[in-house]
Parts: structure tokens; sequence; C-alpha cells
């Protein structure tokens, strides 16, 4: 792996920022070179939401991207909006608990991902984004799984947010090999 | 997710890493104003200041920032003031009064687009504002100008003895990017604060008080009535400037000797050009940078060393070409120059800085 470029997008609230943080962090526990960088904007809860997370080898130059190895699209605006950034041979994963339609792109590799369904089922149904992070962790393998469960512990979940750790790590393993 | 201790890498976004690097550079007095996009840093020092022995006070707006910053400065306290684009706009009076009364500060830009109040998203057309003095009469102000999180740290952790070996404010120079982004970094050891007894031993030129020891009156000030007495403080200031245009001039260059192409390139943008080069690689064009890492003194000397083989010099940055004016006066009529930008918050991808860096090339060699 020489550099991946992940790009992660839904709306406020959807965990778009933690998802994109727990990546950053695990790829730092990994010793590898790591840059984080949110949209920033008026917008809160509701509003849209997206961050770029880029992992390498080497040092990060350009923090800014103009495709994507990897778009994890968590609403239909972000699909629409984002598809086009992923590159050829790329992956989008998209949350199909709320995005009923299908990609058009047919040169990248492309998830349904129902994550809404998914944590539901599992009886945690505010751990959707977990979900998501595990499927594409799964399917990019920019970290290793074990890291960000150690990312989950040591930093995204701790103090009071320590007792949602076993339901997150749940939905986060759905799709653990 | 708060800062830990020396020598433990750490995921800082970049606003909370210059406010951590401020406190651990020794600097104890922190007076803000919120503006977007720089907001954490009041946020950060209004928490961690106190509960470390410093002082936050959140100002009634920046002009009484910068003049509590004078105060404090003045009275020996090593002061740290940040804010973006046109709240450094409203403190340029203050820097005038700063360096003409010679008294330290550290002051970071973290700069958005403008003119006016222009937007929120990241912008470097604050070039002129803080490399040729916003405020009134001859005077400058040294502006280094990080392009990652842990530079931004060091400069900042450095720019803290710096603004009192000189006497002058020193100016960190960043943008909306680096405010937000969060990259893992080292932070250095906590230097002490200076405690206020020794601030009179320290600086012995701060309004410190009589005390037992009346001897001595200090003045600070940036009134002088008499011309010949205000002529001869501004060459003094200027003697000082002019060491310090040999001693602080800092730059970065890649691969300058043999490029087809050299862009000159600061902060954020030199990052991505730094990919842009990579792409130009793939297409047979060979490109070099020069990052200038101090905007005050610009590293004019660098540029002596683009070799023969190189046909055009381009300055890419967030404005309409205020730096470029710097990068004409380095190149002199040795090689044309030309500009890549954007503005208003926009920001060119590396392809897009490719793309036109080519097209400029093409141009030059025909």
């Amino acid at each position: 792996m020489s550099a991946q470029k992940l790009f992660f997008a839904g709306s406020g609230g959807q965990g778009i920022i933690l998802m994109g943080q727990m990546v950053t962090y695990a790829a730092m526990f990994e010793n590898k070179q790591t840059t984080y960088y949110p949209s920033y904007g008026p917008e809160m809860r509701g509003g849209t939401a997206n961050c770029t997370v880029i992992v390498s080898d080497r040092e990060v130059s350009s923090p800014l991207i103009y495709e994507a190895d990897c778009l994890i699209a968590m609403n239909l605006p972000s699909l629409i909006k984002f598809e086009s950034l992923v590159k050829p041979g790329g992956v989008m994963l998209l949350n199909s608990s709320i995005i009923t339609q299908k990609a058009t792109r047919d040169d990248i590799r492309v998830f349904y991902v129902p994550t809404i369904d998914i944590a539901r089922e599992l009886g945690s149904p505010r751990s959707a984004n977990m979900v998501m992070l595990g499927a594409a962790v799964r399917a990019t393998e920019v970290v290793k799984q074990e890291t960000i469960e150690r990312v989950m512990r040591e930093k995204a979940f701790t103090g009071k947010k320590a007792e949602t750790i076993p339901a997150n790590i749940k939905a986060f393993e759905y799709f653990k090999i | 997710m708060s800062a830990q201790s020396a020598n433990e890498k750490v995921l800082l976004k970049g606003n909370e890493a210059f406010a951590e690097a401020a406190i651990r550079g020794g600097l104890r007095f922190y007076f803000g104003y919120p503006i977007t996009p720089q907001s954490e840093i009041p946020e950060y020092m209004s928490r961690e200041l106190p509960r470390r022995g410093g002082v936050f006070l959140q100002a009634e707006s920046e002009l009484g920032a910068i003049n509590m910053a004078y105060g404090a400065g003045a009275a020996g306290g090593a002061v740290f003031i940040s804010s973006s684009s046109p709240g450094i706009a409203l403190m340029q009076e203050g820097m005038s009064f700063l360096c003409s009364a010679e008294v330290p500060l550290v002051a970071l830009n973290v700069s958005r687009g403008g003119p006016g109040i222009g937007g929120i998203q990241p912008g470097q057309a604050d070039y002129f504002q803080v490399t040729r003095g916003g405020g009134n009469g001859d005077y400058k102000i040294p502006v280094f100008a990080p392009a990652s999180i842990q530079e931004a740290i060091d400069l900042i952790y450095e720019a803290a003895e710096l603004a009192e070996t000189w006497r002058n404010p020193i100016m960190i120079f960043s943008d909306g990017i680096m405010g937000q982004m969060m990259e893992p970094v080292t932070l250095p050891e906590q230097r002490p604060f200076t405690e206020s007894d020794k601030i009179r031993s320290a600086k012995p030129w701060a309004i410190t008080g009589y005390g037992d020891d009346d001897a001595q009156k200090n003045v600070v000030k940036s009134l002088r009535m008499q011309p010949d007495e205000l002529e001869a403080h501004v060459e003094k200031l200027f003697a000082k400037y002019a060491r310090a245009e040999k001693e602080l001039a800092r730059v970065e260059t890649i691969g300058i000797e043999d490029a087809d192409v050299v862009f000159v390139a600061f902060g954020t943008v030199a990052r991505i050009t730094r990919e842009a080069i990579d792409i130009l690689a793939e297409r047979g064009i060979k490109a070099g940078l020069i990052r200038p890492i101090s905007l005050w003194p610009f590293p004019y000397d660098e540029f002596d060393k683009i070799g023969a083989r190189t046909r055009v010099v381009i300055s890419a940055e967030l404005s309409m070409g205020q730096m470029l004016e710097d990068v004409k006066i380095g190149v002199g009529k040795r090689l044309p120059t030309r500009l890549i930008h954007r503005t208003g918050g926009m920001i060119p991808t590396s392809l897009e800085l490719a793309d036109s860096a080519e097209k400029i090339y093409k141009e030059a060699i025909q």
C-alpha cells in the first residue's frame, strides 16, 4: 500500500466524523502517516457532513483529494454528489437502509450495506455507523480490524461512553472475517 | 481526546495543536475573540490555561484582544493571540503599536477567504496584510507559514522564544484547512511559565513597577512627538529588521536545480503542489518547489539556485497573486513568472495544479 484515500459522506448526526477519526487514530496506532480533513461550514445536525482520510506509508502531501480509493456514502445526496469521486477500480459502500437507488458506475466495486437494519437486528440501532465502518475496513483493509477495536477502547468511547463498546464492537464485527 | 505528555504521538486537530504548542512554549496569556475557522483555539485556551497557571481572557472584540496583549506584553507577560483574517485586520493598529514599542507577541492567523467579512473557507489572501504591515508606519513582522500540524507546533514553540529575542511580534500564518485537519504529532516539553517575580530580571525593559528599587523608570510607548527622535527610533527598528532579514529567512526546496518548472507555494498549497509534482513527473515534466517557510523575510536568495533547465516559475496561491510580487523580485528578469490561483475559499486539487502547470510549461517552451 502506498496511500489509501477514503471519503466519508452523509448528513450531520450519522457519525461521519467519528468514522473518519477512528480510521485516522487506527492508522496512527499502526505507525502509518495519516491526515484527516473534515468539511466545515455553518451546518449542524441534519446538514451535510463529510471528511477525507488519507493513510499512507510515506508523508501525506495534499490533505485534499480529487479521487478516492473508497467512498462511504451514508445518504442519497452523498451518492449523487460523490459517486464520480471514486477512482476506477475503487470501492463504494452505500448505506442501503436509506439509499434505495443503485450505483450508476460499473467500473468500481459496490457494496450495499443495510446498516440500520443490521444495527436494529443486533439490538443497537445507534451503531449503524459502526456496521458501515466494519464493512469499509473489511473492504479496504486500510487498517486492521483489531486496531479499530483498540481505538474504540482508548479514544472513541471513553468515560461514560465506555458502556457502548460491547454493542459497537458487535456492530463493527458484523462483517468481520 | 486531549493532549498527553511529551514525545508521545497524539492525534490533534490543528487548532488544538496550535493552542497546546503555545502553552508549552511558555505563552502564559491568551486574549481572543471567537471567529471561524479558529474558534477551537479560544475554547481550548479557556479550558486549559486557567488550570495550568495561565490566563485566558475573552475580549469584547479583536481590538480589545490586541490591546490587552499590548498591555500584558508591556508588563513582561508572554502572550499568544489568534484570530482569522477579518479579526487579524482589526488587530493591525495594535500590531503597529507593539512593533514600535518593541513588545513581544506570538500571533496566529488561521486565515480564510476575503475581502471584507468574506467567507469561512481557507484562503491565503492575507499575504499582503501579514507581510507588508497592515497597520500604519514603518515596521516589520516576521511571518512563518507552516505546511503541516507538526511544523506549526514547532514554529509556534520557537516563535515564543523569537518574540522575546527580537522584542517584536512574530506572526504564524496558517489557514482554515490546517486549523481543521488532524494529523499525528509529537508535542514538545512544557517550557515553564515565567513567574511574576522573575519578570524584572528576565525582561529589564518591562513595566514591572518600582518595587524596592526606584532607580529605573521603564517606559514602553509608541508615541514620539519629536520628529528627530521618531526618525532615530525607526532607524533603530530597521537596523533590527535588517538583521532579521539575514537570520530569519527560511525555506524548503525540492529539486529546483534541474527542473523544467519551478513552483513557489507555501502552507497547505505547498502540500498540494508536492502531489502535483508527482503527477507532472508521470507526464514527463520535472517540476521543483520553493516553499517559503518565512514569508517575511522572504527567501529571495533561494531563487538564485534555480537551474538553467527551468523555463518558467509558477506562484501557486489562494489569492489573486499577492505572493507573485515577491516571486518576481526573487526571479528578477531571468525567467518568466506565472500565477496559478484560486480564491474566495476555493482550493485547487493537485490534478488542477498539474493541468494548469502543464499548460503554462507548454506555452513557455513554444
